[in-house]
């Protein structure tokens, strides 16, 4: 390894290439070959030894990045003059391109107008520095303040949870590996064997202070209680502390046990307020559940597959629950399953049973076939996909059928748009076309008409999508969305603590930013709309809340409205999968889907609309849909 | 003050006067005078390994040749004074230097024979002074130092054996017995560079690459930063001017062997003819025999991976004096009120004789203690005396610390910084922290109520009461009073700062190449000490005040007066920038830690290095003396605390746990603990007292320096506190041992 690296670092040498173009740039036509190879070698050497020169004004500038200004002050030491108006503190985004066997990094320079220059507004002075003192120790005994970092971190927990036995104390952990390292192969099988002795697990008491029972106290009131507001706030709170280590088994419980209650009370807005806990938890960067997840785990499934949710199941929005749950699932097995836990095989085993089962009803029917779909393509392809035709063939017996009840007939509704919805996309990726109604129809049964129209939807959006990313340009696709803002500064340090972006008056609305999901090739990012529209209250104003987890802060701002009749509600939400809502009766919602490049997300009645909406550059293609159309989670009964 | 000065250059000559005639700065001398007059460095090189190896017969045969090179170069003087000191008869060499001559003469003709290394040693002496190629000398007759340096490679070799010369010796060493191959080891590295150098200064490019691929791999870790910077070096052109190709030649690569291993390797070479190595051993090697058993591996590792090799041993013989400084005498109005609090209590004389028993203490001489007025010091004003006072007060509040009783910890955070923060200091009282920043600017803090303000301007003062009693109150402006002040005047990052004892001034080093000197009452730029012409990596004030030293990219350490504006001491020696500079408390010596990988001790006085700390793996970026001034740590890129006795000039002990570089290290006020601050976001509190007490003292050890280091380190580590992605910078422990470290939070 060392070897290669060596004799990369030997033989690194700019391209002769190079040389040509900086010679023509500056205006030298012909530049004979050797003189290239000669100026390759001379320009490297050089280049090499101010980089090292510049290392040394990064170790004494006490940094780990070397900056421009690094390279500047080393060719100052040359007595070169240094390059100016290249200042940047951060990285410089390079682009990276490839094609005909070449690579090439560029910087891309975008032309700017003066005149937008000077028109701007001034940005806000930056702040000054100043000086903040907290207690790193009190008498050897690190305090748990927010100032000081949280006492196990991520990593930490996650040795702990998987590899029990090489539990060490928060702090010593390095040591542990330097004492390995130092000793080499001589000497650390005596100290293991002296540690092997006393290796019995420590008992680790669980006493919270006062100030983390108050804290707990009023994050799970808040968590449950009415107030939508004090709510955002609290699952923010979770899903950004990093101090929460210590809570997390009270939490663990309350959810596990809130789920227990709720269920057999059948009370839905509790049992989604919980699993926004469970999805605030899991966003907690500093968490690491994995010691947790036998009493997270049975908590989401119910909310998955339980028979009944609701106290009306005809009316109440338990599906979104249900999805909801699913994809929380989902992202637990990406997270956590390993070889040794095996979760993802068992949950599929598990909801494949009773899928399987003819006696499931169809609540719970679509809680398994929801959970699966959820883990990706290929369960979907490998699970879902046989099994179409028989699905088909029972929701044809009930929806043709005269004497079944109408929540069964709800049910395989919502079963049948479930699968057109999942499987659509995944067969348009596997199956060539052309794609046939009789073809469909022999393959998948009575789903396949249905089926062939959404695949065909599914490809011409894909390929609009392609075209539309050609043409403008425009990265949709954003790396990571999240409903928490990013929480800058030491919390408590003065620094700006950004506001929750939930700002949902009087309704319910559930997000579900997908997190990033390597293994799902559709891309995650979709941005709804969401406008509701509400007779109900009177309150006059129009909030536009725009949120995207690019920009740090979002962007909101409340206008006055005219009517006082209506209260329009714009969302922009950046998230994947479809934007999930359940909703108080007396508000319709209309859902603006931006589907992102591929075929995800595919609905009926969609048209396409060049507007662009609000001050958001939405450039693509903008489908408008009916929130009675069967395929979209949101619903507005009346 | 300037009579101050003049005292200290006089004594300095007088001491350099003193010192000639002892042994050790006569080899140096000469050494040195060889490699001006003569362009082969293979006479120097054998008076000195010649002296450390040689018995009681070879003693006179040595002294005799280097009487002959002496005579040879026309140093009649030097001559005279040997032979005085070596009490040898007048005609001693004429009759002698024959003798010796012959069997050198021979062989250098045959270079075959089995000789001893009296033997050898005259043959080089012969060969050298009687060989010394014309056109060589020519050519260094009128071309810069460098050339003639780089010369010394101009002798061709058929390039592709070198491979076969090198991978030769390696089998050689690797069949050897056990106990010799760690020392023989040592010379690889040296040889691998020497090798490439000479393959590419002889324009053997692609032998070069080939040479340095196949070996590059073999060669210990630590020395990766040098073999990446060997690496991009592959044409002749581009040595010249390259500094780290100059360090390899100017000064020679130091090994410590036992005299076994030497002999065997010297065998091998013989017995293989292989000049090649030998010549490059003679010429750019200095091999430091030792009697007594060969050094193990671990010994070894724990001394070498400076740029140069270890220290030769003499390096580290000279007396230092690390004593303490007697306390000047103040009478102590300390118990006035605290008594009168005890009397009412009904105690009235339990502080007394505690009070008597630190006076005697203080009064008797530490006999390692330097001479009071050794170097001129400041008078005591009666505003230090007051802060002495103080001093004192607080100290017998001062918590003791140990393994169970640690320190409380307050962290600094500097906000909104942007990562801009380059150096951090505190004042001994820890009411002012000073930050240094990457903005060029410099801003200093109160940290304790009381707001900074500037003196009136002189218009306002004249209307002030002179005779007042609070004078130094009035004086003051109370419209400027805030808790921070900007210092605008540095035109390049900041890097380094430090605080006067006075807190009446504050010096910061930066980019710029210059020094300067702010006053904190006014709050403006006193002077600007220019001489560095290079970023200044560090400065430091005397633990006494008016000296300071700074030390930068040029290599040197220099000590400045504040009032002078030329140095009073150039420290020159070391082989790469100098990074932080620090003075012992005493204020008699400075230690200065470089990129070279070496800690080096000046002597404040006579200007001399007297001791060369070699075993850091990387750049060093902070030192610390323990409070009573007899050891040193120090702390660098390879996140390894080393601490040093200083009297016996050797390693103590090695704390492993930092897992990037260590910016601050400081001793806690009594000693006991020592606390280190690193990149890698912890604080960690070792046990120095007992590192120091592990020490094994016998007198083997302190003769030949080879230490058995314990791997402590687990033991020794008391605490770790981690920070929340904020790099710890500085450390400082305040007068009643409560630690404060400072660093900026890097979003």
């Amino acid at each position: 390894m060392a070897e290669e690296r060596r004799q990369k670092q030997c033989s690194v040498t700019l391209p002769t290439e190079s040389m040509k173009a900086m010679a023509e740039s500056v205006g030298v036509g012909q530049l004979q070959e050797e003189s290239c190879v000669a100026l390759s070698e001379e320009v490297s050497y050089r280049i090499k030894e101010i980089a090292q020169d510049a290392l040394k004004f990064m170790h004494h500038g006490k940094r780990r990045k070397l900056t421009t200004s690094d390279i500047d002050n080393a060719l100052k030491l040359k007595n070169v003059e240094p390059l100016y108006g290249f200042q940047s503190q951060e990285f410089i985004p390079f682009r990276f391109a490839s094609g005909g066997g070449r690579e090439l990094h560029f910087y891309e320079e975008k032309e700017v107008d003066l005149s937008d220059i000077i028109n701007t507004p001034l940005p806000r002075v930056p702040l000054d520095v100043s000086l903040k003192a907290h207690w790193l120790s009190i008498e050897g005994v690190q305090p748990s303040i927010p100032e000081n970092p949280p006492p196990a971190t991520k990593e930490q927990q996650k040795t702990e949870s998987t590899e029990p036995l090489k539990v060490v104390k928060p702090g010593q952990e390095e040591e542990g590996a330097i004492q390995g390292k130092g000793q080499g192969a001589t000497a650390p099988d005596g100290k293991g064997k002296e540690k092997g002795l006393i290796r019995l697990k420590p008992r680790s008491t669980h006493e919270l202070s006062v100030e983390q029972q108050l804290y707990y106290k009023e994050i799970t009131e808040a968590c449950v209680g009415s107030c939508e507001a004090k709510r955002a706030e609290a699952l923010q709170s979770i899903a950004t502390d990093p101090g929460l280590y210590q809570m997390l088994p009270r939490f663990s419980t309350f959810i596990s046990e809130g789920v227990r209650v709720n269920v057999v009370q059948n009370n839905l807005a509790l049992l989604i307020y919980l699993m926004r806990m469970v999805k605030a938890l899991m966003d907690n960067p500093t968490l690491y559940l994995e010691k947790y997840l036998h009493e997270l785990i049975p908590a989401v499934v119910t909310c998955i597959v339980s028979k009944q949710l609701c106290l009306r199941p005809d009316v109440d929005n338990h599906w979104a629950l249900r999805d909801f749950a699913a994809r929380l699932m989902a992202q637990c097995c990406k997270t956590f399953s390993t070889t040794t836990n095996n979760i993802q095989s068992r949950i599929t085993k598990t909801l494949t049973k009773s899928w399987l089962d003819e006696k499931t009803q169809w609540t719970a029917r679509y809680g398994c076939i929801a959970g699966l779909a959820e883990l990706g393509p290929d369960v979907i392809k490998t699970l879902i996909l046989p099994r179409l035709a028989v699905e088909g063939s029972r929701i044809k017996a009930v929806m043709e059928g005269s004497v079944i009840s109408n929540i069964d007939k709800i049910g395989a509704e919502h079963v049948q748009s479930l699968l057109l919805k999942h499987c659509a996309s995944v067969i348009a990726k596997i199956r060539p076309q052309p794609d046939t109604v009789e073809q469909y129809r022999t393959d998948y049964g009575y789903l396949g008409p249905m089926l062939c129209s959404h695949v065909i939807k599914a490809r011409t959006q894909a390929a609009l999508q392609a075209q539309q990313v050609n043409r403008t340009t425009l990265t949709i696709t954003q790396p990571r969305p999240t409903l928490s803002v990013s929480q800058s500064g030491l919390s408590g340090s003065g620094g700006p603590r950004t506001p929750s972006i939930i700002k949902v008056p009087s309704s319910l609305t559930l997000m579900s930013p997908r997190p990033g999901t390597p293994s799902q090739p559709s891309p995650p990012a979709t941005k709804y709309i969401v406008m509701g529209t509400s007779a109900g209250t009177a309150s006059t104003q129009q909030v536009i809340t725009l949120s995207s987890s690019q920009s740090a802060s979002p962007v909101t701002s409340t206008v006055p409205s005219g009517t006082s009749t209506l209260q329009p509600l714009v969302k922009v939400e950046s998230g994947g999968g479809p934007g999930l809502t359940a909703s108080r009766p007396m508000q319709k919602y209309i859902v603006v889907s931006l589907p992102p490049s591929a075929s995800s997300s595919l609905e009926p009645k969609s048209t396409v609309l060049s507007t662009s909406v609000s001050s958001t550059p939405l450039d693509t293609g903008i489908k408008l849909e009916r929130s009675e159309s069967p395929g979209v989670s949101t619903q507005s009964p009346h | 003050m300037a009579a101050v000065q003049g005292g200290m250059v006089d004594e300095k000559e007088e001491v350099d006067i003193k010192t000639e005639p002892q042994s050790d700065g006569f080899v140096n001398t000469n050494a040195t005078d060889g490699r001006q007059l003569s362009p082969s460095p293979g006479s120097s090189s054998s008076a000195g390994s010649s002296k450390t190896a040689a018995g009681a017969p070879e003693d006179q045969q040595t002294l005799l040749a280097v009487l002959q090179f002496l005579r040879k170069n026309k140093l009649t003087e030097s001559v005279e004074i040997l032979r005085r000191e070596a009490g040898l008869p007048e005609d001693a060499l004429d009759s002698k230097g024959v003798d010796c001559g012959a069997p050198g003469s021979g062989g250098s003709a045959g270079g075959v024979d089995g000789l001893d290394a009296g033997s050898l040693l005259s043959r080089v002496t012969v060969s050298s002074s009687a060989g010394t190629p014309a056109p060589t000398k020519a050519v260094a007759d009128d071309q810069p130092d460098v050339s003639v340096v780089l010369s010394a490679y101009s002798q061709q070799g058929d390039p592709a054996l070198y491979k076969v010369y090198y991978s030769d010796l390696k089998k050689f060493i690797e069949s050897v017995l056990d106990c010799h191959r760690a020392e023989l080891s040592q010379v690889f590295y040296p040889l691998f560079v020497h090798m490439y150098l000479e393959l590419v200064y002889n324009n053997h490019e692609s032998e070069a690459k080939a040479f340095f691929q196949k070996f590059s791999g073999d060669q210990e870790c630590y020395y990766e930063d040098d073999l990446r910077v060997l690496s991009s070096l592959t044409k002749k052109e581009h040595m010249r001017g390259n500094e780290t190709l100059l360090d390899f030649r100017t000064s020679k690569f130091v090994l410590r062997i036992s005299r076994d291993s030497y002999q065997l390797l010297k065998r091998h070479l013989q017995e293989r003819q292989n000049n090649q190595i030998w010549n490059i051993i003679q010429e750019h090697l200095y091999i430091d025999i030792f009697d007594g058993m060969p050094r193990s591996k671990s010994q070894i590792d724990a001394m070498s991976g400076s740029l140069a090799g270890e220290a030769k041993r003499e390096a580290n013989k000279a007396k230092v004096y690390y004593g303490l400084l007697k306390e000047p005498e103040i009478e102590l109005p300390l118990d006035d009120e605290d008594e009168e609090a005890e009397n009412e209590e009904g105690k009235p004389k339990k502080k007394k004789p505690k009070k008597d028993s630190m006076g005697s203490k203080s009064k008797k001489q530490d006999p390692n203690a330097p001479s009071q007025n050794r170097i001129p010091l400041p008078e005591l004003k009666d505003s230090d005396k007051l802060d002495k006072i103080m001093y004192m007060k607080e100290a017998t509040k001062r918590i003791r610390l140990g393994p169970e009783n640690l320190p409380s910890i307050c962290f600094y955070t500097f906000l909104n910084a942007y990562q801009g923060l380059t150096a951090v200091d505190f004042t001994d009282d820890s009411s002012l922290i000073a930050g240094g920043f990457a903005d060029s600017t410099v801003r200093v803090w109160s940290v304790t109520p009381k707001k900074l303000r500037k003196v009136k301007s002189a218009a306002d003062l004249n209307l002030i009461d002179k005779e007042s009693d609070d004078v130094l109150e009035r004086i003051m402006d109370e419209k400027t009073a805030s808790e921070s002040k900007v210092l605008y005047g540095h035109s390049g990052p900041v890097y380094g700062i430090s605080f006067s004892p006075d807190r009446n001034y504050l010096l910061s080093s930066s980019e710029d190449g210059t020094v300067r000197l702010w006053s904190l009452l006014t709050f403006t730029c006193l002077v600007g000490y220019k001489g560095h012409n290079y970023p200044v990596w560090d400065t430091q004030f005397s633990p006494y005040g008016y000296y300071f030293v700074s030390g930068g990219h040029d290599r040197v350490a220099r000590l400045w007066a504040t009032d002078h504006y030329q140095p009073l001491r150039i420290f020159a020696g070391h082989l790469a920038d100098v990074t932080c500079t620090r003075f012992h408390p005493n204020s008699n010596y400075v230690a200065t830690g470089s990129s070279d990988r070496t800690i080096r001790l000046w002597d404040v006085l006579t200007g001399n290095c007297v001791r060369i700390f070699t075993g850091h793996k990387g750049p060093i970026h902070t030192l610390a003396f323990s409070p009573n001034g007899k050891f040193l740590a120090s702390g660098a890129t390879d996140g390894r605390v080393l601490l040093w006795d200083i009297g016996h000039g050797l390693m103590v002990s090695e704390l492993k746990g930092h897992t990037d570089t260590i910016y601050a290290l400081r001793f806690s006020r009594d000693g006991e603990i020592l606390a280190s601050g690193s990149m890698d976001n912890t604080v960690r509190l070792w046990n120095a007292a007992k590192a120091f007490d592990d020490l094994e003292t016998d007198d083997f050890t302190a003769a030949t320096g080879h230490i058995h280091l314990q791997d402590n380190s687990p033991e020794l580590l008391l605490g770790t506190y981690m920070s929340k992605s904020t790099p710890v910078i500085h450390l400082h422990f305040t007068r009643r041992n409560l630690l404060l470290a400072a660093g900026s939070y890097a979003a």
